[in-house]
């Protein structure tokens, strides 16, 4: 499988094999992109990020590791829903989403957008 | 109001160069037009920022908070939702919350960042609809108020707002139809098709673009053409999309019109390796310099700009003999375009291919003699390089090329 990393600007040509039962990654050159290369060959996952709106503010939040690319609308479905709450940035808002791990963490918030 | 330095921007060039001025001992007075620090950072809620700067990987508003974090911090004077309306040297006019302010300093950094290409600017035919947008206006929308533009989306132009805005847009329910980017590559980086286009299946049809845009009030679809070599659309090949909003993302534009009439410009302004213009104590770094492709180096650029700025301000800075710097016809430009001829340490050029190029090597020559040399595995036109030269091995003019 030839693909390009993700992990940083460079964008390295990767090439992902399966050898004798080990997955072989080409291309890379440095080891986020053979860590990005094995998981992008058995199951590609992304960092999703949004923001949700509520009448006086706006928060952005991200995961805070990757989850199964799958996955993305689902769980972004479940984020829009959360409730209004004071938050503080760097807060958990939705812990282990979708059982994938990975927590929902506040990254900005906007006051009189 | 008196002060050493005064930063005009409050984006990530803005902030860091502030922050270096002062610490140089500098006075420092930041201004902002937003009620907040982070500039565009702010909106740009994606990840990939900072694993040059910090070393992590950051969103946009945790990369502008960790930065706004330490401005705060120091003692530097922010001055928010305020407007330059006029700087000359060693003067600047803004107008602030409480009226005109007058503010006398001895350097000026100058870091207002860029503005969107419109659909006037690239022609753009049919009659004036609403619906058409540029991409980062979308991205605002979204990202801050939570307004969706349409449902049927088509975007103009592949660079990395306009792919990071069709990964938004589909996530958000929007369906993006079609891609249209009139080059044979994209000027976006590798890494935002990857996830943002082919993730997601959305068409990108290069060597394409946007006859006319069609509708009553409102766009209604789009007419595209495949173009020949010299860009012309080839009449034969008009197709119809149905769509009810188009995103145009074609290019930024340096908002530097607040410099004084008399800088020096060629293609970009004229700066020297401080990032110093042709007009004494006036300073210039980001996005209003040139086009960087991550916000990590519009910051590492602030930091030189604010560093001398300060240095200027407090009269500690040297005048030096200055070279220029030439380049091949394979180079689209060079920044900085002027050397002081300095003792000792390092300087990077920044610059950007003409072309696509493997396994090659950017060389930087002094005469004859070869001062600095790097390989690169893939050079491409959407993606600045750099290369570090040292001060002392300058004899004479600069001469920068992609070789073997």
């Amino acid at each position: 499988m030839e693909t390009i990393c993700i992990c940083c600007p460079i964008g390295c040509r990767l090439s992902v094999k399966k050898e004798n039962g080990e997955i072989v990654v080409t291309g890379n050159t440095c080891p986020r992109g053979k860590e990005y290369g094995i998981s992008e060959f058995t199951l590609p996952k992304r960092v999703l990020t949004t923001s949700v709106v509520f009448n006086d503010f706006t928060l952005t939040m991200k995961t805070n590791i990757a989850i199964d690319k799958k996955l993305q609308n689902e769980a972004l479905k479940q984020i829009k829903s959360i409730y209004k709450k004071e938050y503080k940035i760097g807060d958990v808002v939705i812990k282990n989403i979708l059982d994938t791990g990975a927590d929902v963490v506040i990254t900005g918030k906007l006051l009189n957008v | 109001m008196k002060t050493d330095v005064v930063v005009i921007g409050g984006g990530p060039s803005g902030m860091s160069a502030s922050l270096e001025a002062r610490k140089q001992g500098a006075k420092v007075v930041l201004i902002d037009v937003e009620s907040r620090l982070g500039g565009i950072l702010n909106q740009c809620i994606h990840n990939g920022f900072g694993l040059k700067h910090f070393k992590e990987e950051l969103t946009g508003p945790e990369f502008a908070n960790k930065l706004a974090e330490k401005v705060y911090q120091s003692d530097i004077t922010v001055l928010l939702k305020s407007y330059v309306n006029f700087i000359g040297k060693n003067i600047v006019y803004a107008i602030t919350p409480n009226g005109q302010e007058k503010i006398e300093c001895k350097a000026i950094v100058l870091c207002c960042g860029a503005r969107e290409r419109t659909a006037g600017e690239i022609y753009l035919k049919g009659k004036r609809l609403a619906g058409v947008y540029t991409a980062g206006t979308v991205q605002k929308m979204i990202n801050f108020y939570g307004k969706l533009p349409g449902k049927n989306a088509v975007i103009l132009g592949s660079g990395d707002i306009g792919l990071i805005m069709a990964r938004r847009l589909t996530l958000e329910g929007v369906k993006v139809k079609s891609i249209f980017e009139i080059m044979g590559h994209s000027s976006g980086l590798r890494r935002n098709i990857r996830q943002c286009v082919e993730d997601f299946e959305i068409p990108l049809l290069y060597n394409h673009t946007i006859t006319r845009v069609v509708g009553k009030e409102r766009v209604e679809g789009v007419y595209y053409a495949e173009v020949d070599e010299n860009r012309n659309p080839k009449p034969e090949t008009e197709k119809f999309i149905e769509c009810d909003c188009v995103l145009l993302s074609v290019g930024l534009i340096p908002e530097n019109s607040l410099l004084p009439e008399e800088t020096k410009r060629e293609k970009f302004v004229l700066v020297d390796d401080e990032r110093q213009t042709s007009v004494e104590g006036i300073f210039i770094s980001g996005n209003v310099l040139h086009i960087h492709d991550l916000a990590d180096n519009a910051t590492e650029e602030g930091e030189i700009a604010g560093k001398f700025a300060g240095l200027k301000a407090l009269n500690m800075s040297k005048r030096y003999e200055k070279v220029k710097v030439y380049f091949s016809a394979k180079i689209s430009y060079c920044m900085p375009q002027l050397i002081n001829k300095k003792e000792d340490g390092k300087f990077t050029i920044y610059l950007r291919a003409n072309d696509n190029f493997l396994k090659k090597y950017i060389v930087v020559k002094c005469g004859d003699v070869d001062i600095a040399r790097k390989f690169c595995i893939g050079i491409t036109t959407g993606e600045m390089q750099e290369i570090e030269v040292e001060y002392e091995k300058i004899k004479g003019d600069l001469f920068v090329d992609i070789g073997d």
